[in-house]
């Protein structure tokens, strides 16, 4: 299995603050990596840096075989790197449709947006009967959905998502979870962020575990959800 | 009657050329929230740029439609442009500084045109060598000419094309967007940066193209005579509801009305007076304007 994303020593700091001392991460083609760990471990920093948002003080970012390190967050994303960021941000006054378009932004061609926002509303239906309402009306669970198929619409070959379990109802986040399971089976590698260890870990071929902005424990899911370690901090028991 | 209806056409045209500056001050400020002071001077340096223009191309252009037509569009070329400098050279690097200290460099902005503008042509005002006067069309006894319905119809033709190219295409929802929320922008693959040179570009152009209409209603300009207007668009953009184009549009020809009234009853030295009132007066009663909507701010 090639790698598709590999971080070498990333360091990241918030003035005095490290949030990364030396991050090592990597993510196989069309594998799905759990990204685990408390507040604070550095789990949103990460994916932030990987999209150019934030930038690191030291280490480097290989993408797709590109150093991506210094790139412009819109070339990041040119490159099918997409962060589904934490809490959504759905643009509120736009509706359904327009902020699936505005999703495919970077693809210049008209046929190709259109084709992949069906694509999204066969996912999703929810998001086919609300194409006209705007944004800010959906319930949590359709803005994550809505979210998720913004980033579809750009073609990701990597997507990074941000807690999208957050604040959403057991059987919303079992949907939200397929959903993602789909985008990996049709040939995105995926990098998921979870509070909800058990959730990711179901999903998830491989994880690891982020503590003050180092990796702590990291391997396959099904040995994750066995270690010790990880069972009493983050599965209870 | 008569009378009532010259007050309407006057108002409508003062309200269209008020309506083009108050369309990039509210751009402006939707998109990253800075009221930019020096939108005023832009709309002065469009009228300077129409008038050097015609100074020194005159004999080529003629008097007529044409020439200002021709006029306009170098104007709002060279304001445009200059627009996409002053955003470049000073707000560009103030993007994550307190809005407070932007404010003050707009201000700053603002002065440097001014004074700039008067070291250049000199501090009196110059005679616009193209007017509106010549033939007129008479409606129930009220007279507009046609230089002034050209003009109005350019200024109504650049807000629709400005109104389409908002809700319609790439561009215009990549501008929606960012005034809603820039960081979620970048996550699509927006070029922030470029988008917001392009909406100064934009509005710089629209006030470039009053600034033209200026002159040649007034038939004289001035360093300064940016400064009211800019004052004006505001009012006009929070009568409407600051950041909302079709509100920024109404705003202005509700005030380009409400002037042309309070001038007619009061008398001109109570033109300004009236103006700014109404703005107090919005402040207070409804300063989300008439179309703004509440926004709660996110926390």
């Amino acid at each position: 299995m090639s790698t598709v994303l590999d971080l070498k020593g990333v360091e990241v700091c918030y003035g005095r603050v490290e949030a990364l001392r030396g991050l090592d991460l990597t993510v196989g083609e069309r594998e799905i990596v759990a990204l685990l760990g408390n507040n604070g471990a550095g789990k949103s920093t990460t994916v932030s840096t990987i999209s150019g948002v934030v930038r690191s003080r030291a280490g480097s970012i290989t993408a797709f075989g590109d150093d991506i390190t210094s790139a412009t967050p819109w070339s990041i994303v040119e490159r099918g790197i997409l962060h589904v960021p934490e809490g959504r941000r759905i643009f509120s006054r736009l509706t359904v449709h327009e902020n699936l378009q505005l999703g495919g932004y970077t693809v210049r061609d008209n046929a190709v947006i259109d084709k992949r926002i069906n694509e999204v509303y066969e996912l999703f239906p929810r998001m086919a009967e609300r194409r006209g309402q705007q944004g800010g009306t959906l319930s949590g669970g359709e803005q994550q959905m809505l979210a998720i198929g913004r980033a579809m619409v750009a073609g990701p070959r990597l997507i990074m998502l941000d807690e999208p379990s957050m604040g959403l109802a057991p059987l919303v986040v079992a949907q939200v979870m397929e959903a993602i399971v789909a985008i990996n089976q049709a040939g995105a590698s995926v990098l998921l962020i979870e509070q909800n260890a058990r959730a990711a870990l179901k999903v998830a071929h491989r994880g690891y575990v982020l503590d003050s902005g180092r990796v702590t424990v990291t391997g396959p899911a099904d040995e994750l959800r066995a270690d010790p370690q990880v069972v009493e901090a983050y599965l209870g028991a | 009657m008569d009378h009532l209806i010259q007050l309407i056409l006057d108002g409508l045209f003062v309200g269209s050329f008020y309506a083009l500056v108050a369309l990039g001050y509210s751009m402006v400020y939707g998109i990253i929230k800075l009221l930019n002071f020096a939108h005023g001077d832009i709309y002065m340096l469009g009228a300077f740029a129409g008038f050097t223009v015609l100074s020194v191309g005159a004999g080529a252009l003629g008097g007529g439609f044409l020439a200002l037509i021709v006029i306009m569009a170098l104007a709002m070329v060279g304001t445009g442009a200059f627009g996409v400098v002053l955003e470049r050279v000073a707000y560009r690097p103030l993007r994550n500084a307190p809005r407070l200290s932007v404010l003050i460099t707009a201000v700053g902005a603002s002065f440097a045109l001014e004074y700039g503008i008067a070291v250049t042509f000199g501090p009196n005002p110059q005679v616009y060598p193209i007017g509106v006067s010549g033939g007129a069309l008479g409606i129930a006894g009220a007279r507009i000419t046609y230089a002034q319905l050209a003009m109005m119809a350019i200024a109504v033709v650049l807000m629709v094309a400005l109104d389409a190219l908002v809700r319609k295409t790439r561009a215009g929802r990549a501008m929606r967007a960012i005034s809603l929320d820039p960081k979620a922008c970048l996550l699509m693959g927006v070029n922030v940066d470029r988008v917001i040179s392009r909406t100064f570009f934009l509005g710089s152009a629209l006030a470039g193209a009053a600034g033209v209409m200026a002159g040649a209603y007034y038939g004289k300009i001035d360093f300064l005579m940016g400064f009211v207007i800019g004052l004006k668009a505001f009012t006009a953009a929070v009568i409407g509801g600051i950041g909302n184009l079709r509100g920024a549009v109404l705003g202005a020809i509700v005030l380009g009305l409400l002037e042309s009234f309070g001038v007619a009853f009061l008398g001109s030295q109570w033109r300004d007076v009236f103006a700014f009132g109404f703005l107090i007066l919005f402040l207070t009663v409804r300063p989300t304007g008439l179309l703004g909507e509440r926004v709660t701010e996110r926390v």
